[in-house]
């Protein structure tokens, strides 16, 4: 994006923006704190969404042969909440995360393209919009694009929820091409999760970046907090897996716009292809959704156990070694679709493999609390509670690596159990326990706890009570994607058990969101270290100074912070040094007035204008053969272009007359704390 | 701005040595290759299959033109490559000249995709609706053009603000070095398409 960046400042289309406060401090921040923040508060919103559309499928299953939703509005309900979880919610979330913490945990004052991780924020936005732009624009009865084939739903369908895509969230071939999905709504979904994809493929070039060359002084590779690590690893996920996908959504995208193919099985065209393309993708997505949490996770627990990580490089050398082994599973998604029993025996034998670094880093969580002296605070709770949760759903996704058992399993309710169990008992309770963790790094309060304890144990409670039943559901041959089961199936009492439950969990999202509201401004003030941390991250004021850290950090050790507070004792024992609290003081002391003027990425109106180009462009494609699809892709070709003309003529950084230079070296900050 | 800050400010940068940006660019360019991966495979996967409605891409390839818009495309790597020699040796006008002229056999070769498509479609019959093997070799082709393009793009960009400046400066420089890395990878997978999607084509017994 910057090749042809420019230093002298050029003609601008705008006028650099300078506010870094109130509505255009935001729109055209560079600063990864705040990207994080609107990515955290964005991805909530649809966590919200898809939970809504939890509660409808679970209103309709609630009873055998219920009427409440039709069988159109159940299929579009439960493929924008898939859609929604994984790619609007736990991965945005995540990245919430990473950009929040992952420059103060490497000891950086932001991340190495501070613009383009403004990019890649508005297009996660914009691309979510897209999205759910289908419930105004979706019309059942629009062609999509590829001759002889015209709306042919049921009027019945045609309501607003019914409206929405109902292919799922895995778009299989050919239930999500252009024969058996007319209309637009797929083409929606698949222009949507591609622009989806871009945002985080531009992020992953960012954060792998970051990594590799923004440390502070000292920190190696294996002095990195493992969240770090786990960043790296999910990014590295992301990259190669990405332009997998990207691939099989232009294949649909052509197929139904355009006319091709590619899965259109009378032509000669190969609908299995589909499920390779997506599952080569889709695989690693899972491990994208859940080491970040394992990530944070292993952070929270050494803190509150007193005790460094158990087998820290295991723990590192185990993430990435579920990330390499991720790229070779990917066929045990499919062994009932008839691939050949050489291909299942291969694929069930790598599945099994990669439960062993699962295990690894089990054993390690477990040999981390064994003997510390643990501390239940509530990110402790949700930390142990995913530990918990996720052994169950990682001994019922081993179950699935076995080829006979798994043809048994496809397809039921079985498998819902599982992923839930990894997905939200995994992944969501490990982000939870990072909200509650880090929500003074933002703030500079605490969550509230008694709040606190009471949002783990609802949503403990409500969860188990949601997905535990499915397991026996699914094991009697409940089909999942069904909107309706026979009363003289005998499934009525464990699905309304599972609706309560789903109830239970929306109360103790409310609890949360009310613990977080209230906190926010009658928190008790957290302080520079509330938890007694080992991080780099806590060694800077708590509301995080925009410029994070007053003094760059130098880095001597692994758990540096904890080194610099705890010396052993001749069995081993941590004693705080006498120069702890004087060590904390000076920390704050810098971070409120850091000694030497510091750098700041500029603010910039050219991601937002940027992003905002691209669904133009999607709404184009999908209208394309109308003048007013054509202007659009026009329009919004004309809007990228520009702004990246714009952007790569805006100079790196701004020069800052108050010291009558320029910084030599193009590295994207720019001055705007004068006041040493 | 004091010393001490300069020295604070610059240490926490470049741990590997690399500028942000190259490495941003390998880093990008490393998941291109599974890109177009992907779209060999897709073409792969179709190309030898029996059944298709004609004709296969494989019976209407002209590859002795194909031939000729490779060389073009092969030899704008050597002259990307004087550019940045040009530049080294701080001769801003040859400079200019490769950079015109890299992007100028980018566009033969791009003209002679358009050239190809045209022909296929109009006389050779072969749509992107014909058959899956037709649609994998459009999309495949279609979007290395993008590439293409896109690079071109770049190249004038340089080539425009080189004019204007009367100079690339040293920033610049860099951008050259980044263009040139993005074109000569464009490059590589070029050899890797005429190579196998063209000269190792193969279409199913008894067509052809």
């Amino acid at each position: 994006m910057t090749a042809t960046a420019e230093r002298r400042p050029a003609t601008t289309i705008f006028r650099r923006p300078r506010s870094t406060t109130g509505f255009w401090g935001w729109v055209t921040t560079a600063d990864h704190k705040k990207i994080g923040i609107m990515y955290g508060y964005a991805a909530f919103i649809f966590f919200l969404v898809g939970g809504l559309e939890a509660l409808l499928l679970r209103i309709q299953l609630s009873s055998a042969d219920n009427t409440f939703l039709t069988a159109a509005e159940y299929n579009a309900a439960f493929t924008m909440h898939g859609t929604t979880m994984v790619f609007l919610f736990i991965m945005p979330i995540s990245a919430a995360f990473i950009n929040y913490l992952l420059p103060l945990m490497i000891g950086a004052r932001d991340v190495a393209f501070p613009r383009m991780n403004a990019l890649s924020w508005w297009i996660f936005l914009f691309a979510g919009i897209f999205l759910y732009s289908v419930l105004v624009f979706s019309d059942p009865a629009a062609p999509a694009g590829v001759e002889g084939v015209s709306g042919n739903l049921d009027p019945a369908d045609n309501t607003v929820l019914g409206g929405m895509p109902d292919g799922g969230w895995f778009g299989y071939q050919p239930n999500a091409g252009p024969f058996y999905s007319p209309g637009t709504a797929m083409d929606y979904w698949a222009l949507g999760v591609q622009f989806l994809g871009l945002a985080s493929l531009i992020s992953s070039v960012n954060f792998i970046v970051t990594i590799f060359n923004m440390r502070a002084l000292g920190m190696r590779l294996l002095r990195m907090p493992v969240f770090v690590w786990m960043s790296l690893v999910v990014a590295l996920l992301l990259l190669f897996s990405l332009p997998i996908i990207a691939i099989a959504l232009f294949m649909v995208t052509f197929d139904r716009q355009f006319g091709s193919l590619f899965f259109v099985a009378e032509a000669g065209g190969d609908p299995i292809l589909w499920q390779h393309l997506f599952w080569l993708f889709g695989h690693p997505e899972v491990y994208i959704l859940i080491l970040p949490a394992m990530g944070i996770v292993s952070e929270v627990l050494p803190v509150f156990s007193k005790k460094p990580l158990f087998g820290y490089a295991a723990v590192v050398f185990a993430g990435a070694a579920i990330a390499f082994l991720g790229f070779g599973v990917w066929a045990h998604h499919m062994f009932a679709s008839g691939i050949s029993p050489v291909a299942q025996a291969a694929f069930g034998l790598s599945t099994m493999t990669i439960a062993v670094p699962t295990g690894v880093k089990i054993f390690n969580w477990m040999g981390t609390m064994w003997g510390g002296r643990l501390k239940f605070t509530t990110p402790m709770l949700f930390a142990i509670g995913f530990v918990a949760m996720f052994v169950i759903g990682g001994l019922s996704g081993v179950t699935h690596a076995v080829v006979p058992s798994d043809w048994q399993q496809t397809d039921t309710y079985y498998i819902v159990a599982h992923f839930h169990y990894v997905l939200f008992g995994g992944s969501v309770f490990g982000l939870f326990a990072g909200l509650y963790y880090w929500f003074p790094k933002m703030t500079g309060r605490l969550l509230n706890e008694k709040l606190g304890k009471l949002n783990f144990w609802t949503m403990f409670t409500g969860f188990n009570l949601t997905f535990a039943p499915m397991h026996w559901l699914g094991l009697q041959g409940m089909v999942r994607r069904t909107a309706y089961y026979p009363p003289e199936a005998g499934f009525d009492f464990w699905n309304l058990v599972a609706t309560v439950g789903a109830f239970i969990i929306a109360a103790g999202v409310l609890i949360f969101m009310f613990n977080w509201w209230r906190s926010k401004k009658h928190g008790e003030p957290s302080g520079i270290d509330p938890w007694d941390a080992r991080t780099v991250e806590w060694t800077t004021p708590n509301p995080t100074p925009e410029y994070n850290f007053g003094v760059a950090p130098t880095v001597t050790s692994l758990d540096d912070f904890w080194h610099k507070k705890y010396a052993e004792d001749s069995e081993g024992r941590p004693v705080r040094r006498p120069e702890a609290e004087e060590t904390l003081t000076n920390l704050m002391e810098t971070g409120i007035n850091p000694p030497h003027p510091i750098h700041l990425p500029a603010p910039s109106y050219y991601p937002i204008l940027l992003a905002a180009g691209i669904p133009l462009v999607g709404w184009g494609i999908i209208y394309h053969t109308s003048f007013v699809g054509k202007l659009l892709i026009l329009v919004g070709v004309l809007v990228v272009a520009s702004a990246s003309f714009g952007w790569s003529m805006e100079p790196l950084e701004e020069p800052h007359d108050e010291h009558g230079d320029s910084e030599p070296s193009g590295d994207g900050y720019s001055s705007l704390e004068d006041d040493a | 701005m004091d010393a001490a800050a300069a020295m604070d400010h610059h240490d926490q940068h470049e741990s590997t040595g690399i500028d942000h940006r190259k490495l941003g660019m390998w880093v990008f360019l490393s998941s291109e290759f599974l890109f177009f991966g992907a779209l060999i495979t897709n073409y792969l996967l179709y190309q030898g299959q029996p059944g298709f409605a004609r004709p296969y891409p494989a019976e209407i390839y002209d590859i002795p033109f194909t031939s000729f818009s490779s060389f073009a495309l092969l030899m704008s790597s050597l002259t990307m490559v004087l550019a940045h020699n040009a530049l080294a040796r701080h001769d801003q006008h040859a400079t200019r000249t490769w950079l015109l002229a890299t992007a100028m056999l980018g566009s033969v070769f791009l003209g002679g995709q358009v050239f190809e498509f045209t022909e296929f479609i109009t006389v050779g019959a072969m749509k992107l609706t014909t058959n899956p093997a037709a649609s994998a070799f459009y999309m495949l082709t279609g979007f290395h053009g993008f590439h293409v393009l896109l690079g071109i793009l770049m190249l004038l960009t340089l080539y425009g603000i080189s004019r204007r400046q009367g100079e690339l400066s040293e920033a610049s420089g860099l951008n050259l070095e980044l263009v040139g890395l993005y074109w000569h990878f464009v490059d590589i997978i070029w050899i890797v398409i005429f190579t196998v999607v063209y000269l190792l084509a193969s279409v199913p017994a008894g067509v052809g």
